[in-house]
């Protein structure tokens, strides 16, 4: 049985209903309180399971960087144990054959590690997902060869003598205060790593998954999320590298080899790989396996060498074949729905000056597409006004897409120009467009189903603050979330859905779904909002609710582009129509005009 | 560097480019046909050379055990999944079709194994025991999941690969072998001497190439495959069973890997895990390629043996570095040359 999404999502659905409002002492925080306990006195153990307890906390710190470029982007790395190594190997030279303070060293390794991980981003994330894990295990490869090789890092036996961490000329060399240091710099990042997932970036990352046109449709660039990501995750593996380094005051090339970074690759597999606490789970599990096997299994073969990867392998695949979401899905589903934020009383986010009814807001000029010897728009050109419907509609393949798909930016076009007010958008990244005012939707819906109704609309103000990563992991942005997290709330109320706000988006039936879509879209103050076929698939009653949901848009003084090819849905709604066929512009008028225009009629019933 | 020299490393890295060629090819059909990147292409060559080394000294070879405890686990999978869709009179075909090639080949490999053949019947048998784990490795690992991600198949085949260089030691111990040259001439050609086992590796290379193209142009198997690779949708539509597809695939995945093994196995001594790096060497040449161009990865193998053959010179220590760091470049150069790039998954 696969963990499709569908089901695990429609269960947490009925949950969330029945757990709203949960008490302070929830099952998340008693949790969450053992677990900070468990850590707090694992110390009071013999030395080896100290020990032990820092390694966790060392890979689960690599884990969870892994875990959101994994689990949450969609990209993986099979290069962590690499940066982990360059982390080590950079402190361990610098404090040995240098004497360095290993914190002016672990400035240096930072410093190295951003960079390559930012000229590895560079050559891979421009192309399909698969050439990151790629590059980065030939990195991987090639980086241990040269520990293994380079005379000064001493080859495979490695690096000795490097110091301990010093605070105020103090050495500091018991392993229970290196396990306090490891699990507190493991809490900080876990915890920031909780929180930039909940901020307007996060949102942006989290729906990367969604696909790149949906993302940059709201004004974030896929590829400076990606590489944030993938820098993020490469310092989380330097610094555990670094304390590795000073914790075990010794480092050989073993420990940073491909096979390391691949089990880094495993832990998030069987933990889960897209919460943090699946990092958590994967990293001990792991761990604690790969001792207990190192120890068994030999002794039954007879023969030392590592057995352990026989028992990986199979486990993994039995994993993503029968509990693709790892250990954390199957302990969540006894968990309590997270609590729901509520919504505050806080001020507006600012609003764009909305053009005056009447005025030019889109003007399209001599628009044309063609592809190779294909001319899919020919020269299509017409206007719409502020606080107008305008229907854009013609038979399949008559160019009506490509129209939409021009205008948003998403295909560069041949020639002609679009304009937005007074400013030419054609020839502008989809993203740019997007901050001049014009907001989509999708004829393939394209929410986050895993998100709750609410968060992908919030994408929506994606533009409208600008708040970071560090005040999003640092919790500074919450006055800014609380404002997003209103306005997206109006905007869902605006469209009706305000008590759907909690539920998993992908629960709710297409019909709603394409709503909350225009919620998203008017989420981010639009002078013009483009739907591309709204009513597709949807069934009469659905039709009927989003033609009155759209009248009333235009009612609040809303302008609409609609491409649609079905003329009842348009017929009643729309103040103009613009008729496409063969990729040219076929008619243009009122509604009525439209329906007895002789040219329409034939185009759409082949002569009657 | 004399002449001489420079003569003898090209020879080099002609026979290792060769071999590239081989594994890059593999690994592009396998990624077009069932879109995983199959890291574990390398543990065939492995597996080859060492499964045709223990066939020289007279024993069974672990991979036989493999061969039957995959098929095994393999029916057991496809009754499972016959009873459930409510196909149970299928049950006795799916039997015969899964248990009984691999258990035949495991009995001929059970009796042979100690007769001490002639080398040509024992590369013959351990092409048949190697090759059918391909199949059996799909069906097992990756089949169930084929409506998965890359990422996940990605992970899947790494998982393979882990168990696989495991098992390798399980069954053949850390210690590298050689196997005997199928042929020990030394040809004079001017003032450089040829020897006979590189010949074998151009001629067989070359044939096998030959091979593929008519396999791929001509066939109607061929032309599934490239249909399966190039929309698996449609492929679907017009009664193409992408399974059938992915099994075919895998088969001549296995088949090229442990031909690789055989050839390059009295050149180089090859242990347990020394299969990996020879696999990613072909995953780079393919890489060359964009994971779709033949002609491109093969250029790309013959570049990837020139580099590590004249860095052996220069750089003994570094020449896995210097390969699989021009692997950067190449990304550089592909990324530029590829356009605003869109992703549905």
């Amino acid at each position: 049985m696969k963990m499709g999404d569908h089901a695990g999502v429609s269960a947490a659905a009925a949950k969330e209903y029945s757990h709203r409002g949960e008490g302070i002492l929830s099952m998340r925080r008693v949790g969450l309180c053992i677990f900070l306990v468990m850590v707090a006195i694992i110390p009071l153990c013999p030395p080896f399971y100290v020990t032990m307890g820092s390694y966790i906390g060392l890979y689960t710190m690599v884990a969870l960087g892994l875990m959101l470029l994994t689990g949450v982007t969609g990209l993986t790395s099979f290069g962590q144990a690499a940066f982990m190594g360059l982390g080590a190997y950079t402190s361990a030279v610098l404090t040995t054959a240098f004497s360095w303070s290993p914190w002016l060293s672990l400035l240096i390794a930072l410093v190295l590690t951003i960079g390559v991980a930012l000229i590895l981003g560079a050559v891979t994330l421009r192309m399909g997902g698969h050439y990151l894990p790629l590059a980065t295990i030939a990195w991987g490869i090639s980086l241990y060869f040269l520990f293994g090789s380079l005379p000064d890092l001493g080859g495979q036996t490695g690096l000795s003598d490097i110091p301990a961490l010093g605070v105020a000329g103090m050495e500091l060399r018991d392993e229970r205060f290196y396990f306090y240091l490891v699990w507190v710099v493991c809490l900080v990042a876990m915890w920031g790593t909780v929180n930039l997932l909940d901020s307007r970036e996060g949102r942006a990352i989290r729906a990367l998954k969604g696909g790149l046109p949906m993302a940059e449709a709201f004004g974030a660039s896929g590829l400076r999320l990606k590489t944030v990501v993938f820098v993020y995750s490469a310092v989380l593996a330097c610094l555990a590298g670094w304390l590795y380094a000073h914790m075990q005051r010794f480092v050989n090339p073993s420990p940073f080899g491909i096979n390391i970074g691949i089990e880094f690759l495993f832990m998030i597999t069987v933990g889960g790989a897209g919460s943090i606490w699946g990092s958590v789970i994967g990293a001990t599990v792991i761990t604690f396996l790969k001792t207990v096997l190192q120890g068994v299994l030999p002794k039954i073969i007879g023969q030392s060498g590592n057995f352990e990867s026989i028992v990986f392998g199979v486990m993994i695949i039995m994993v993503l074949q029968w509990m693709r979401g790892g250990i954390w899905v199957f302990i969540e589903r006894f968990l309590p729905a997270k609590p729901n934020k509520p919504i505050g009383q806080v001020s507006d986010l600012p609003v764009r000056n909305q053009p005056r009814r009447g005025e030019s807001l889109l003007r399209v000029d001599g628009i044309r597409k063609e592809f190779g010897g294909l001319v899919a728009v020919k020269n299509v050109s017409f206007d719409v006004c502020a606080g107008e419907i305008v229907g854009l509609i013609g038979p399949n393949g008559a160019g009506k897409s490509t129209t939409f798909n021009l205008i948003s930016g998403e295909l560069p076009r041949t020639d002609g120009n679009v304009y937005l007010g007074s400013e030419r958008i054609s020839g502008l990244h989809p993203s740019k467009i997007a901050r001049r005012g014009l907001s989509r939707t999708f004829q393939h819906v394209k929410l986050i189903p895993g998100m709750t109704v609410i968060e992908n609309v919030m994408l929506g103000a994606y533009l409208r603050t600008g708040d970071g990563f560090f005040s999003a992991g640092l919790r500074l942005n919450r006055k800014v979330e609380e404002r997003v997290g209103a306005e997206a709330a109006k905007q869902l109320n605006r469209v009706g859905l305000g008590d759907s706000m909690y539920v998993p988006a992908g629960s709710l039936p297409l019909g709603k779904q394409r709503i909350v879509e225009i919620a998203r879209a008017l989420c981010s103050d639009p002078i013009l909002l483009l739907l591309d076929e709204p009513a597709a698939g949807l069934r009469y009653k659905e039709k009927q609710e989003l033609a009155r949901l759209l009248g009333q848009l235009r009612s609040e003084g809303m302008s609409v582009l609609i491409v649609e090819h079905d003329m009842e849905f348009l017929m009643n709604l729309v103040d103009r129509i613009v008729v496409m066929e063969f990729g040219r512009k076929l008619a243009e008028g009122l509604p009525h005009e439209i329906r007895s225009n002789p040219e329409v009629l034939e185009a759409y019933l082949g002569g009657v | 560097m004399d002449f001489q020299v420079f003569l003898l490393l090209a020879q080099d890295a002609l026979t290792n480019g060769s071999i590239y060629v081989l594994l890059a090819m593999a690994t592009i059909l396998i990624f077009g046909v069932t879109r995983i990147i199959f890291i574990p292409q390398g543990e065939f060559v492995a597996y080859g050379a060492l499964t045709l080394a223990t066939l020289q000294t007279g024993k069974v070879p672990g991979t036989v055990w493999l061969v039957l405890v995959l098929a095994v686990v393999a029916t057991a999978m496809e009754v499972v999944r016959l009873q459930r869709a409510g196909a149970s009179r299928d049950i006795p075909a799916a039997f015969a079709r899964n248990l009984l090639p691999p258990l035949v080949i495991s009995a001929v490999a059970y009796v042979c194994a100690p007769l001490n053949l002639h080398l040509g019947w024992q590369v013959l048998l351990t092409i048949m025991i190697v090759t059918m784990l391909g199949p059996l490795l799909y069906r097992v690992a990756f089949r169930p999941l084929a409506d998965a991600s890359v990422l996940i198949l990605l992970i899947a085949a790494v998982a393979v690969h882990f168990s696989l260089v495991g098992l390798g030691l399980l069954f053949f111990g850390a210690e590298g072998v050689r196997t005997p040259a199928f042929s020990e001439a030394q040809i004079p050609l001017g003032t450089l001497t040829v020897n006979g086992q590189s010949i074998w590796v151009y001629v067989t290379s070359i044939a096998f190439i030959g091979f593929l193209a008519y396999f791929f142009g001509r066939t109607m198997y061929g032309k599934a495959l490239r249909a399966v690779a190039f929309n698996r949708n449609g492929a679907r539509l017009v009664g193409i069973s992408p399974s059938l597809a992915g099994t075919l695939a895998f088969a001549l995945a296995a088949l090229i890997g442990c031909l690789s093994g055989i050839l390059i196995g009295p050149i180089t001594t090859i242990y347990y895990d020394s299969g990996f790096l020879i696999g990613l060497k072909g995953f780079v040449s393919a890489i060359v390629g964009g994971l779709a161009s033949y002609p491109m990865a093969a250029g790309g193998a013959l570049l990837v043996g020139v580099l590590e053959s004249y860095s052996s010179f220069w750089l003994s220590a570094y020449k896995d570095v210097v390969v699989f760091t021009m692997i950067i470049p190449v990304l550089l150069w592909l990324s530029l040359k590829s356009v605003h790039f869109e992703e549905e998954e």
